[in-house]
């Protein structure tokens, strides 16, 4: 598949929250208002990049010269997290602002199953290292999109009357689901029309 | 003690009251027989993280807590996913990457903190046992509502000569698909939630 297919794939058609339901917590969580919204999807953007790609060399020159494949999963989660550390210590000397903005973030993504879910679905998929950044780039840009629309939504759910059973997490399932079924428009054939 | 175990049930239960572990919950959720898998997987993965946090708990310094407890989680995960492609190659395929997944789903390593690392032995296994069980018929409630309404089928094990798959007449032949598809998962999930809202508000005598 070209870069231009994992794109167009991890952002639209495999969105990971609304086609996989990976990283529902945060999409729940820290939906509530946009400014968080922003912040949680660049640090996710982030993260998912560069997690996919050491999680993909770590992959093909440890794991698989030394015959240890299935470690892959300890192997996996101990990098992720303490990628997020190192990352989060990282912004921190460099950029006091951007970790103002997205330090609150970082400690919450160790547990975002998105991030692991990248890293095992691009070992899986058998992508390059190009494709391995490529697809952690994209989809951190398909779950920012689909929390930034989902925390527009519910700025506007907050002044609406809602019956009380409702309210809350309730109301946002919904209105997630709804999206979901906005997003089915974007399929494989889409894909096949797009780039042939 | 009893109380331990029936608090994960239905007044503690970690899908529908806590909302935690909701991505695989809804993943895979599309059919009867892998919310089963699913359920037995996150049982075991549960029961060996309390038991061994709880055993451990005097001798993990608390800094280095969280990595302690994920390792340990992850050894369990990959012996159930090493297990599950063993035995049952059907059902590890249907799963898929949520077998590995376990791992961050956030009900295990919340009660490996919230309750193994602070409590007995006893009162560990019998909190994991409350809370997978919970955690399967949430999942399994999910499931039959999704696999009724939008395939017209139970899908369960085959054994002797039935082939595992029920077929409900009158749904089947026009079943209401978009439930089985992503969004119908979403719905489901929110009409539960409320429903168990709605259930509690109701017994607190306000409505």
């Amino acid at each position: 598949m070209t870069y231009v297919g994992i794109i167009i794939t991890f952002v639209f058609i495999e969105n990971f929250i609304l086609t996989k339901f990976l990283g529902l917590c945060p999409f729940i969580g820290v939906s509530r208002n946009v400014e968080s919204a922003v912040g949680m999807g660049f640090a996710v953007i982030f993260v998912m990049s560069l997690a996919s790609l050491i999680t993909w060399a770590i992959y093909n020159l440890i794991l698989i010269p030394l015959n240890i494949t299935f470690l892959q999963t300890i192997t996996f989660i101990l990098v992720i997290a303490s990628l997020v550390q190192f990352v989060e210590m990282t912004i921190q000397k460099i950029s006091p602002p951007l970790y103002r903005a997205l330090g609150i973030y970082l400690p919450l993504i160790t547990t975002n199953c998105a991030i692991l879910g990248i890293a095992l679905i691009a070992v899986q998929y058998e992508y390059d290292a190009m494709g391995s950044f490529i697809a952690g780039f994209s989809a951190g840009v398909g779950f920012f999109l689909a929390l930034l629309l989902m925390s527009t939504i519910r700025e506007r759910l907050d002044l609406e009357w809602v019956p009380k059973p409702f309210r809350g997490v309730s109301i946002a399932f919904i209105s997630g689901g709804l999206m979901a079924l906005a997003f089915m428009a974007f399929d494989k054939a889409l894909l096949r029309n797009l780039i042939g | 003690m009893i109380k331990e175990f029936t608090k994960g049930l239905i007044k503690e239960n970690p899908i529908f009251i806590i909302v935690l572990g909701l991505c695989p919950a809804l993943a895979v959720s599309t059919q009867v027989v892998n919310a089963l898998g699913m359920g037995a997987g996150v049982i075991f993965v549960l029961l060996g993280s309390n038991i061994f946090v709880s055993l451990l708990k005097n001798f993990i310094p608390p800094r280095v807590r969280i990595p302690s407890y994920i390792v340990i989680i992850a050894s369990f995960v990959t012996v159930v996913d090493l297990l599950m492609k063993a035995y049952t190659p059907t059902l590890s395929d249907n799963l898929g990457v949520f077998v590995q997944l376990i791992v961050v789903n956030c009900i295990i390593l919340g009660r490996a903190e919230a309750y193994a690392s602070k409590n007995t032995l006893g009162r560990s296994v019998l909190d994991a046992l409350g809370m997978g069980v919970g955690f399967t018929l949430g999942l399994l409630l999910i499931a039959l509502a999704r696999e009724v309404l939008g395939a017209g089928t139970i899908t369960l094990f085959p054994m002797g000569n039935f082939n595992g798959t029920i077929r409900i007449p009158g749904l089947v032949e026009s079943p209401a698909r978009v439930l089985a598809l992503a969004t119908g998962a979403l719905l489901v999930v929110g009409y539960f939630k409320a429903l168990f809202n709605w259930m509690e508000t109701r017994k607190k005598g306000g409505a």
